[in-house]
């Protein structure tokens, strides 16, 4: 680098122009990300609008029927909205306590040759392609929920049988699908708990479990927060890999029904909706941008109390 | 901690504690499941998708005439949007982070960046579908194609990039900095000779990983780049055309219950996937031998 010295001084009237030039396209790249997040707000909010406006926000948002195709077409999406809710809360539910537990064992309890073996596991789990995710929920979950569907209904005559495309099925595939999120940040955060907490509780008599249950997990309470909060963003936008499993019709969002999801009608419709059919479900998009917006900010706010505890 | 060699009597037997062993049974029972599970999906996949997998599969596209199916138009669709999406993306990311590491002052304007980057990162793939639908294929009239896809692609890896590349910058020691612009380097000329060679592995690693996203991607691409399957005929008209990378064809594979087809298209996507991670894993290994040394 030294030989080069000669090169910077002979070039002094330049140099202020490059410096010059070079600092204002970093800038502009910095900027990059928040003109990014303005248009697509204001895109979202823009295309997502008109449909309220025509049909009504009380109509479309606590409307409970779906018809967008029918002669005197309905466009109640309440049971959409729910089924996001109920499908991320169940998926949640069942994928954070395995979730953390598989973290505290990579953290606390595995032999590190062990640990070492199933963390790149993990990893690979989260590279897995989501419509790969979809193919063997379609594969292997439905025909067992199917089974299970004939045998709980059987002699029934309301139900409608949906051949396995259930709630459930997708809500199992969501679980699977936070895992490596939850798994990872979960890790993370109880490694970072101090090291003499766990001696302290450890040379009091607590056992390991107890120290991991009682002190370390406690403490590393804000971390696995986030982690959900990180896992119920990825649940609730997750869309390929549910569009098949969970079925093709709108219903109330009930273990054995047909759903839809918030994403997965975009997905499933958009290819052949027009009009206002396809207006609402730009609405059905802003919705979702609108649940999104609100988990993020809390997941900031979250992270900013933490850094202003430590 | 554990001591087996005495009776229950003495002070270093271990009691059976009920509540403690069942906590434990359990922590191994989630992380063997989390195992089972990446168990099960490799093998399903790859016993159930090996088979299908042949020569014709692998290079040719599907003919309707000769009424075989093949997948490397959509291979090559995915190597496009690959290429296009890191050209645009790399830049813009790495200039990112050098603005916000190298040159801005912390404060608010840091703040409202690291904050959208944030945002970026955790806005789901099917917004970023229907945003790059809009705005690339409708405002700007690209249509369906490679480019629309490509474009709204950069979105979402840029975060990625960003932040990669200012994790490599901020492993970089000060004294390179102060040592360049004390001998009399200008910054730029600092940044170009000195910081981006120290911070490439961390930047490749970050390309590493977005590759690995983007060949997995499927919901932002499904109404942007299309769903075409024929071989380019044309290098450059290419990428104003629809063209479906693997993840969409196999979607379409699943929707008209060619579950056959789509398992292929699975073992390709998840042979992909694995040769990343491994490559991935060995740079950065292969750069922290390189720094600890």
């Amino acid at each position: 680098m030294v030989g080069r010295v000669e090169s910077i001084l002979s070039h002094h009237g330049s140099k202020s122009t490059v410096e010059k030039t070079a600092q204002v396209i970093f800038t502009v790249c910095g900027f990059f990300a928040v003109l990014a997040v303005a248009s697509i707000t204001l895109y979202m909010i823009v295309s997502g609008t008109p449909a309220i406006f025509k049909v009504g926000l009380g109509e479309i948002l606590f409307g409970d029927v779906w018809q967008p195709a029918a002669k005197d077409p309905s466009f109640g999406i309440l049971y959409i909205i729910l089924t996001s809710i109920v499908g991320t809360f169940l998926a949640i539910l069942i994928g954070v306590p395995i979730g953390v537990m598989t973290s505290i064992f990579l953290a606390e309890v595995a032999p590190k040759r062990l640990a070492n073996i199933v963390r790149p596991a993990i990893e690979l789990l989260a590279g897995i392609p989501s419509v790969i995710y979809g193919l063997l929920g379609v594969i292997i979950l439905n025909p067992l929920m199917y089974k299970l569907e004939l045998m709980i209904f059987k002699g029934s005559e309301t139900h409608q049988f949906t051949g396995g495309a259930n709630l459930i099925s997708a809500v199992l595939v969501l679980a699977l699908m936070i895992l490596p999120t939850v798994i990872n940040i979960s890790e993370t955060s109880l490694r970072a708990v101090p090291a003499h907490l766990k001696s302290a509780s450890l040379a009091l008599g607590a056992t390991h479990i107890q120290t991991i249950f009682k002190v370390i997990v406690p403490a590393a309470r804000s971390g696995i927060i986030t982690a959900i909060v990180l896992g119920i963003g990825r649940a609730i936008g997750e869309a390929m890999a549910i569009t098949l499993v969970s079925g093709s019709s709108v219903n109330i969002p009930l273990p054995f029904n047909s759903v839809r999801f918030l994403t997965t009608a975009i997905v499933a419709e958009m290819g052949y909706a027009s009009g206002l059919h396809r207006q609402v479900l730009f609405t059905i998009g802003l919705v979702l941008f609108a649940f999104i917006m609100i988990i993020n900010v809390s997941l900031t706010r979250i992270l900013k109390k933490e850094a202003d505890n430590e | 901690m554990s001591n087996n060699t005495s009776a229950s009597l003495s002070i270093y037997g271990k009691r059976f504690r009920m509540y403690d062993e069942v906590l434990r049974g359990l922590i191994y029972f989630c992380a063997g499941f989390a195992i089972f599970l990446l168990v099960v999906i490799m093998g399903y996949v790859f016993v159930r998708g090996i088979p299908n997998i042949s020569w014709t599969f692998l290079s040719t596209a599907t003919n309707n005439i000769k009424g075989t199916v093949g997948i490397l138009g959509n291979i090559i669709n995915t190597l496009y949007i690959i290429v296009i999406t890191l050209l645009i993306a790399t830049p813009i990311g790495v200039g990112s982070a050098i603005y916000l590491n190298e040159y801005a002052k912390r404060g608010r304007v840091v703040e409202l960046i690291e904050f959208t980057t944030e945002i970026l990162s955790g806005i789901p793939s099917i917004i970023f579908g229907l945003f790059g639908m809009v705005f690339f294929g409708n405002t700007l009239k690209l249509g369906y194609s490679i480019l629309t896809g490509a474009l709204t692609l950069t979105l979402m890896m840029l975060p990625l990039i960003t932040r990669t590349t200012q994790e490599a910058l901020k492993t970089v020691p000060d004294s390179y900095r102060q040592g360049a612009l004390g001998i009399g380097a200008t910054k730029w000329y600092m940044i170009r000779t000195i910081l981006l060679p120290s911070a490439m592995p961390g930047i490749i690693t970050g390309i590493i990983l977005a590759i690995g996203r983007i060949v997995g991607e499927s919901a932002a691409l499904l109404f942007t780049a299309g769903s075409g399957y024929i071989l380019p005929r044309n290098f450059f008209t290419k990428i104003f055309e629809s063209s479906g990378t693997l993840t969409i064809q196999l979607y379409l594979f699943m929707q008209k219950a060619q579950y056959d087809e789509a398992f292929g298209v699975a073992v390709v996507l998840l042979v992909i996937v694995l040769g990343i991670n491994a490559l991935a894993k060995y740079l950065s290994f292969k750069f922290n031998a390189q720094t600890e040394r």
